[in-house]
């Protein structure tokens, strides 16, 4: 029964959804109040449907319903109850209705947020989100039901995927759709604005809050992702450009550069038309990056096995809302027009720069992960585009972007005063400096360019950000959330550039093959295997190995590589032997039973890897930080206020 | 800079999508580089299985009465909608080659095989039923259809994952098969 009712909801949310769409868009356009006034009732209803729907599913895992063959597939008798509520997310179907019930989230939060600007404006923005839900419900109803039942039910489930049983998954999938799909409400705010013929600079003050956290969780969500990759797949990577890494990446790269115009846009009313863009072309990556992921067009590690009507069908979708809204913005854009300029020392030309280099960025890597889509349209031998390309390329527009954000946060709004703080600038400079090479030459042996330039780099951003901030402290000035927020960020940023720069060039692995008792140099360290013994895990059993660490004689720590025998699927999982010490990773890998007592082993040191981590979450918590600005709450209170709209409105420029 | 150059400045992010729609939608129709996913049994000898044969009669097929030759497994259902879509290239295939094509109907409900089968035609020298699941288990499939390619010695020498189509049977099935067998598809 609950399956049907789970069926039956998603039914309903996308009748409701089409309802929100048709209200909150022709509404205001035909000037129907009640239309207007009953696009937030349909917003609950479709959220209170798609939340009876992930229930129904989620209450089918927990029972064991082998019937529905969602569950079926993914799950089995002898898989812990954490992962058969996770195994909701575990393939294709279920990722899709994760995806919904975020929009839903996110969309009750917008009616929750905009319930005091114009009453018009907040209907167009829930419109165009409704319009989103519609297509993804649509589209999961037809190609991809979670629903569907086995006739006659499976004795038992054919089990969650091993990859994925690991408590990076609980997590890792929510959070980054939450980003993901967060940036759906700037591509509405956006849509709503155009659709409006706003000519104001308004709208950006209302989406700054809305952009910045979408980019704190996609933040989150990707490091996130990272970690999971480099503790479950056993081979101790970080970062493979993969089609689908990139799929989230590129997102991120265009929604930095929108948190950085939304704020000229919003203090200035300048790159009005850009900031637009910027907007549509976010979530449109998002949007792309679905694709991409689930049409199978691109041979990844995470490709669900592909049917070709799905591919067909997001593509569909994915050009019809992508192309609505970039003809939109091609009727409305030309209105813009911005007015008052500024010097080229000026903050907003460092942040002119910030965007042009993030885009080619973005545009690297997009270029990239569809060459071997336009290999294969040209006839081609497919062609895959690996870490030799991107890494040159990305470092590219990246490493010009990373120097002027140092000098960048002295420049003032306007006219720039860069040479007020040019004392503050040579001694941060000098600073980094010297820690680059104390840290080359004294902590590491041997010398790479790219880490030395690196280290400056993220050192000088670390410094920099810190100049104004302990200023303001030292003379007792209140130091603003959103000032705050962007400190942090950015010293995030600085952390992880530096992190960057040592575990690249300094990783040591080796590939080793132990008897019991044997060890190997890794570096400055010992590895020696003690033995293994068979252990059985809930639904698996393992090979566990005992790895005793030592550097000079002394003893560090004792890891335990697993190498498992997931019984249902009969697929093998790792599960690495990790120990921290001082930020760097000591890891072992277990491999195969080369015979005579003998494994082959993977052992790498790694160092700093944790502020790898460590950075970007600072980044996403100076996001959060940042949301939480006082001055967000209060333009939401201006708003209350009548003011003139429409298009014609000449605007001011401060 | 003229009003209109101005205006059209604007149309470039949409012309810019259109260009990587074809290239999305030429990609979405070429799809069966999926094929190329490696697996792990390639190159390894075939699970030995025995299962049920869908004709009511009780009696089974296996690895046994293949021994030495040449054969195809497609694993399917009748709830698979790729399925549906690949069968017309099977058909054509069963009827130009002589390598015979077993039919694995995987967590499938017997009437609704037959009925499938009778609708659309029977591509298959036999079809084996795996009700459990255990034979897609041992042989690593994830979603159907997959197909697999067997050589006398019992080892697995392709699998395609996703759709048949007439291209890949010419470039990975037919090319791998003696001429006598791989015969001649349309």
């Amino acid at each position: 029964m609950l399956p049907e009712l789970g069926h039956f909801a998603l039914i309903l949310a996308m009748l409701l959804a089409f309802l929100q769409a048709l209200f909150g868009i022709a509404g205001p356009a035909l000037n129907r109040e009640r239309w207007v006034a009953a696009t937030v009732p349909a917003v609950a209803g479709q959220f209170v449907m798609v939340a009876t729907a992930v229930g129904c599913l989620i209450v089918s895992f927990v029972n064991f319903d082998f019937s529905v063959r969602y569950v079926a597939e993914n799950s089995n008798s002898a898989l812990p109850l954490f992962y058969r509520i996770a195994a909701l997310w575990g393939a294709h179907e279920g990722s899709l209705l994760l995806w919904i019930i975020i929009l839903a989230l996110w969309t009750v939060a917008v009616t929750v947020g905009t319930s005091r600007l114009p009453k018009h404006f907040s209907a167009r923005v829930l419109g165009v989100l409704g319009f989103i839900s519609f297509g993804f419900l649509l589209f999961t109803l037809l190609t991809s039901n979670p629903f569907l039942r086995l006739e006659p039910p499976p004795p038992d489930g054919v089990d969650l995927n091993p990859l994925l049983q690991d408590p990076g998954l609980t997590f890792h999938p929510p959070v980054l759709y939450t980003g993901y799909v967060g940036l759906a409400v700037a591509f509405a705010f956006a849509c709503a604005a155009m659709l409006e013929g706003r000519t104001d600079p308004v709208w950006a003050r209302w989406t700054r809050p809305w952009a910045i956290a979408a980019w704190a969780f996609l933040t989150w969500g990707i490091t996130a992702g990272s970690w999971w990759s480099y503790y479950t797949l056993g081979w101790g990577g970080y970062w493979a450009w993969d089609p689908v890494e990139n799929a989230s990446f590129m997102p991120w790269l265009v929604g930095t550069a929108l948190i950085h115009s939304l704020a000229v846009t919003d203090k200035r009313g300048l790159f009005k038309s850009w900031t637009l863009l910027l907007s549509l072309v976010g979530f449109s990556l998002s949007l792309i990056g679905t694709f991409l992921v689930r049409s199978g067009v691109t041979v990844s590690v995470h490709s669900f096995a592909a049917d070709p009507t799905r591919g067909m069908a997001i593509l569909i979708f994915l050009c019809v809302a992508i192309g609505c809204a970039l003809a939109l913005y091609a009727w409305r854009a030309p209105t813009l027009r911005s007015s008052g300029g500024f010097e080229l020392t000026a903050r907003e030309s460092f942040l002119l720069f910030n965007n042009i280099l993030l885009v080619i960025a973005a545009a690297t890597v997009f270029a990239g992960t569809i060459a071997p889509l336009i290999a294969g349209a040209l006839g081609q031998r497919p062609l895959s585009v690996g870490a030799p390309y991107f890494r040159p390329t990305f470092l590219l527009p990246i490493l010009p972007l990373l120097a002027l954000l140092s000098i960048g946060i002295h420049a003032n709004w306007k006219r720039g005063r860069v040479a007020d703080s040019r004392r503050a600038l040579l001694v941060t400079a000098a600073l980094a400096c010297a820690f680059a090479l104390a840290v080359v030459l004294g902590a590491y042996s041997g010398q790479h360019f790219l880490a030395v330039v690196g280290l400056v780099l993220g050192a000088w951003i670390i410094l920099s950000s810190a100049v104004d901030p302990i200023d303001r402290l030292r003379r007792r000035l209140t130091l603003s959330r959103g000032v705050l927020g962007m400190t942090l960020a950015h010293v995030g940023l600085g952390v992880a550039v530096i992190a960057l720069s040592v575990v690249e060039p300094y990783t040591v692995e080796r590939d080793i093959a132990l008897g019991d008792g044997q060890s190997a140099h890794v570096g400055a360290y010992d590895f020696r295997l003690v033995g293994t013994r068979d252990i059985d895990g809930p639904n698996y059993s393992a090979t566990r190995a005992e790895v005793v660490v030592s550097r000079n004689g002394r003893t560090i720590t004792t890891l335990f590589p697993e190498k498992r025998e997931y019984w249902v699927r009969q697929q093998e999982g790792t599960k690495a032997g990790i120990k921290n010490e001082y930020g760097t990773d000591l890891f072992v890998a277990l491999g195969d039973d080369l015979g005579a007592g003998r494994w082959s082993m993977r052992a790498q040191v790694r160092p700093l890897i944790t502020f790898l981590w460590l950075g970007p979450v600072l980044m996403a918590l100076g996001g959060f930080c940042a949301v939480t600005d006082r001055r967000y709450r209060l333009a939401r209170a201006a708003a209350d206020a009548p003011q003139p709209i429409g298009p014609g409105v000449k605007e001011r420029t401060a | 800079m003229s009003d209109k150059a101005r205006v059209l400045r604007f149309l470039i992010p949409l012309a810019a999508f259109v260009l990587i729609g074809i290239v999305f939608a030429v990609g979405v129709k070429h799809s069966p580089e999926v094929g190329d996913i490696p697996s792990p049994l390639v190159g390894k000898s075939a699970p030995a299985w025995n299962l049920p044969v869908l004709d009511a009669t009780g009696r089974t097929f296996g690895s046994q009465d293949l021994r030495g030759r040449w054969y195809v497994v497609n694993v399917w259902g009748s709830w698979c909608f790729a399925c549906s879509d690949e069968h017309k290239t099977l058909l054509d295939i069963a009827r130009h080659a002589s390598v015979p094509i077993i039919g694995v109907d995987w967590l499938d409900d017997d009437a609704q095989a037959a009925d499938y089968l009778t609708k659309l035609g029977n591509p298959y020298a036999t079809v084996a039923t795996d009700h459990d699941g255990h034979f897609a288990i041992d042989w690593g499939v994830y979603k159907a259809p997959e197909t697999f390619l067997v050589n006398p010695a019992g080892v697995v020498v392709f699998k395609q994952i996703g759709e048949m189509t007439p291209q890949a049977w010419q470039k990975e099935f037919a090319a791998r098969l003696p001429p006598q067998l791989a015969g001649r598809t349309s």
